[in-house]
């Protein structure tokens, strides 16, 4: 079962310079809550900064990871 | 399964975002939604008094399998508007508390959209068919 501290690190391992901060959402180990600041967010769409971080899980969303709540930034 | 069947699906899908100005799929309906994500967004294009055509995506697994192949997007909901992913619930409810969820269904566009019509209902007619055959 992935915990918040593995998504925080394969999120930071994913996307360069990105600083995560990943919290289980229900205690419960499946429903996971990320505010994710990067670099390689500026200048995309936030359609876009969402796909950068659902693409580094693929299938596991919706599987294992039933949510992944996400607010995406870019660095002041 | 046959790919004819897969696409079909996909087709009435593509339809249903091209035929309605903003659609949204879900996991329920409007009025009894069966997730909590889709119960906010609903819950947001409601106060915002839009009207949007609804799609269940929970009666065949194979709605939201190609949804999400058409948007390359994981999760329900997502709404569309114009026939454009504009997010799911984490993006509406960002665009709705900073206004922009307003511009993006009203405002920025060519002005053809009435506030209050009661078109929230309406559940995308191509789906309910193929839901109907092949159920």
């Amino acid at each position: 079962m992935p915990q918040a501290e593995e998504i925080k690190q394969r999120i930071e391992a994913a996307i360069p310079g990105a600083s995560a901060e990943v919290e289980d959402w229900t205690g419960g180990g499946d429903h996971f809550k990320a505010t994710v600041t990067a670099a390689a967010f500026a200048g995309r769409s936030r359609i876009e900064q969402h796909r950068l971080v659902y693409e580094i899980f693929g299938t596991e969303i919706g599987g294992p990871i039933h949510a992944l709540s996400l607010k995406t930034q870019s660095p002041q | 399964m046959s790919n004819a069947e897969h696409n079909q699906i996909r087709d009435a899908i593509g339809a249903a975002i091209a035929e309605h100005e903003t659609i949204l799929f879900m996991k329920g309906t409007p009025d009894a939604p069966a997730c909590g994500f889709s119960a906010r967004t609903v819950a947001a294009l409601q106060a915002l008094q839009a009207p949007f055509a609804a799609v269940d995506v929970l009666p065949d697994p194979r709605i939201r399998e190609e949804l999400s192949a058409i948007s390359q997007w994981p999760t329900i909901p997502q709404l569309f508007v114009k026939g454009e992913l504009v997010g799911g619930c984490d993006i509406v409810m960002e665009m709705y508390e900073s206004g922009e969820l307003a511009q993006t269904l009203s405002v920025d566009g060519d002005g053809s959209q009435e506030l209050g019509a009661a078109e929230s209902e309406a559940v995308a007619p191509g789906l309910t068919q193929i839901e109907n055959r092949l159920g």
